[in-house]
């Protein structure tokens, strides 16, 4: 039903003060789908959109918009419109106002100007407070105003520049529900950035993940979450054991000392590769009936589950179980071959996967004090 | 302890402030003597409005504080807009520095400078007299410029960088979304910096003094006035003076009070 494109961008690239930003990225931005562009901070995400805005020209690479080149076209002449992180919302005019001003730029007659003010301002639930000035708003409320003033313009594209990120996370999931539900009325292409994965993973059709300015894997929140393309992608995206393996034949696989059935093909025979697999697709079992078999070093309690660290070959695996386990407890592992993913060995393998520490700063304090020992 | 602070302010505010009301209070002085008062009567004030060369002298200071106001504002917003757009830092700090020169600048060096600069250039294009009317508003617009710029700063630091945006955004030119969206937030800088040029200009007398020529403003003619001898109309006209600046500067201030209380606001 989506087939066509509406924006393409075509082998960009840009530098600030020669650092490389975006580095040859590609992407065909479908009409009418809610995409979104996922990474952590510094990973170029909002210097596409700003790209796409006519914010910024790349430094070479074009910018192709309903098939017609845009590089060049000042942002006010490009049919898109930008929801800003910190909503951007013009302090001197009431909600009325700021969602009429695109419409009062464009000279439309008065009337019309109302009629829409009015539909925008019931799409988004703001109904009654025309008057009130930006200052007096909460910040959901400042969020809906900017939302109705962006898509007041009839953009054929919205860019939301982590629009979400400064509500509070009951807000968050009720307006996540609520652009979606807007996107799919007024059939738009919604082109979104955010860090947060379970925000990508809820809202989007399909999911650009970026890392150091390059994309590293295009697809929908499925194929992101079960089939990650590299350790990267696979650490960013939920929780996930990544260990080292070696592909003996096509369907079969070595890693942490055993040989396991999978689903995978089409690797060199005995080829090294990356496995993957999610912590909650590992069954505890008695020691005898373990695939494999290691000892519990950590034991917490999230609510749902509990989420146990499992130290086998002295490598970290975090298991997610509803049964209680306790530290130094001997158990046993069996993993369905649906639930191993193998992946290529990538510039990422290596740096994620292990559970000793859950974040990079914590990995590097442990180094220093290992040397200092 | 609290009695012996208040004393200490009141005392201060005594020395201040005494010098100005013996002035004005002898501004009302029926006689013309200076030291006696003999009776309540504002003749002195009356007898302003007769003198020729005294109204001559209050519509070139009017002239010349209002236009070189506007035009300090003007040159100056566009200067502070120019200067945070600057992306170079070091470039960014010297130009503000080189606009803040003028300010800490003694008014007989700066007075004197221009004077030597004005007639320079006089001779170059052949005046015969090279001061006047343009060389004292060029003065005053050159003293006024980096007031206007650090009133006018601020306000643009605190305006939100992605307003300028999200009016290019809805379709706005860049001109457009200036007078749209930021000259309504830095207005009220604008207007403190316009009171403020406003201020400085009518009560200037060093830097007037060397460069208005036969131009010669209010503050010039009573200094002419006591070299010949100190007479009431001199208070009277001193009073009126006082009291226009000091009602600015309360103008100015609650201007900027409500800027800060607004600017908080926001920030809660």
């Amino acid at each position: 039903m989506q087939t066509e494109n509406i924006v393409q961008l075509k082998d960009i690239s840009v530098a600030f003060d020669g650092e490389k930003v975006l580095d040859n990225l590609s992407l065909d931005i479908k009409d009418k789908e809610f995409i979104t562009l996922l990474g952590p901070s510094g990973c170029g995400k909002t210097t596409t959109l700003r790209l796409i805005a006519g914010f910024l020209e790349p430094d070479t690479g074009d910018i192709v918009f309903e098939g017609k080149k845009i590089n060049g076209v000042p942002a006010y002449k490009r049919q898109v419109n930008t929801i800003f992180q910190r909503y951007a919302l013009f302090p001197h005019l009431n909600v009325y106002e700021n969602v009429a001003f695109g419409l009062r730029v464009k000279k439309m007659p008065e009337k019309q100007i109302k009629e829409k003010v009015t539909e925008m301002l019931k799409l988004v639930n703001l109904s009654g407070l025309e008057k009130r000035h930006i200052d007096t708003l909460s910040g959901g409320q400042q969020q809906r105003v900017a939302i109705a003033r962006a898509i007041a313009n009839h953009p054929k594209v919205l860019l939301l520049d982590e629009p979400l990120a400064a509500l509070d996370l009951k807000l968050r999931k009720d307006m996540q529900k609520e652009l979606k539900k807007i996107q799919q009325q007024l059939e738009i292409t919604f082109i979104f950035v955010t860090h947060d994965q379970e925000e990508a993973l809820t809202m989007s059709d399909r999911v650009v993940v970026m890392d150091g300015g390059k994309i590293q894997q295009v697809g929908t929140p499925q194929d992101i979450y079960n089939e990650p393309q590299n350790a990267f992608v696979a650490d960013f995206i939920g929780e996930s054991n990544i260990v080292d393996g070696i592909m003996l034949k096509d369907y079969f696989v070595e890693f942490s000392g055993s040989k396991f059935d999978c689903l995978d093909k089409g690797f060199e025979p005995n080829e090294a590769v990356d496995v993957v697999v999610r912590p909650e697709d590992v069954d505890i079992v008695p020691v005898d009936k373990g695939m494999l078999t290691g000892v519990v070093t950590s034991v917490s309690f999230l609510g749902v589950h509990y989420e146990i660290i499992v130290d086998i070959g002295g490598f970290k695996w975090m298991i997610q179980t509803t049964d209680e386990h306790f530290v130094d407890d001997k158990v046993g592992l069996y993993i369905e071959p649906d639930a191993i993913h193998i992946m290529k060995k990538s510039e990422y393998s290596g740096l994620y996967g292990d559970y000793s520490s859950f974040s990079e700063e914590m990995d590097l304090l442990n180094e220093n004090q290992e040397v200092e020992e | 302890m609290k009695t012996l602070s208040r004393l200490y302010i009141g005392l201060i505010l005594f020395f201040l402030y005494a010098p100005v009301l013996v002035m004005i209070v002898f501004s009302f002085n029926s006689s013309s003597s200076v030291w006696v008062f003999e009776g309540f009567s504002t003749e002195w004030y009356t007898g302003l409005l007769s003198d020729d060369v005294m109204i001559t002298a209050l519509g070139h200071t009017l002239i010349i504080a209002a236009l070189s106001a506007v035009i300090s504002t003007v040159l100056g917003t566009a200067a502070a807009v120019g200067i945070m757009a600057i992306r170079n830092k070091f470039a960014k700090k010297a130009i503000m520095g080189t606009t803040n020169i003028p300010m800490m600048n003694a008014d007989i060096v700066t007075g004197i400078s221009l004077m030597l600069l004005f007639i320079f250039i006089g001779k170059l294009i052949g005046l015969s007299e090279s001061l006047g009317f343009v060389t004292v508003l060029i003065a005053h617009i050159t003293f006024n410029l980096p007031y206007v710029i650090l009133s006018v700063m601020p306000k643009l630091k605190q305006t939100d960088a992605n307003l300028h945006e999200a009016a290019l955004d809805l379709g706005c030119t860049p001109v457009k979304a200036f007078f749209k969206v930021i000259l309504p937030s830095i207005s009220t800088g604008i207007v403190t910096g316009l009171i403020m040029s406003f201020t400085l200009s009518l009560d200037d007398f060093v830097i007037s003094y060397f460069t208005c020529g036969h131009y010669q403003t209010l503050p010039i003619i009573i200094y002419n006035m006591t070299k010949k001898s100190v007479t009431p109309d001199t208070y009277a006209l001193s009073t009126i003076i006082f009291i226009v600046i000091f009602a600015l500067l309360i103008l100015y201030n609650m201007l900027s009070s409500k800027n800060e209380s607004k600017a908080l606001k926001r920030r809660v």
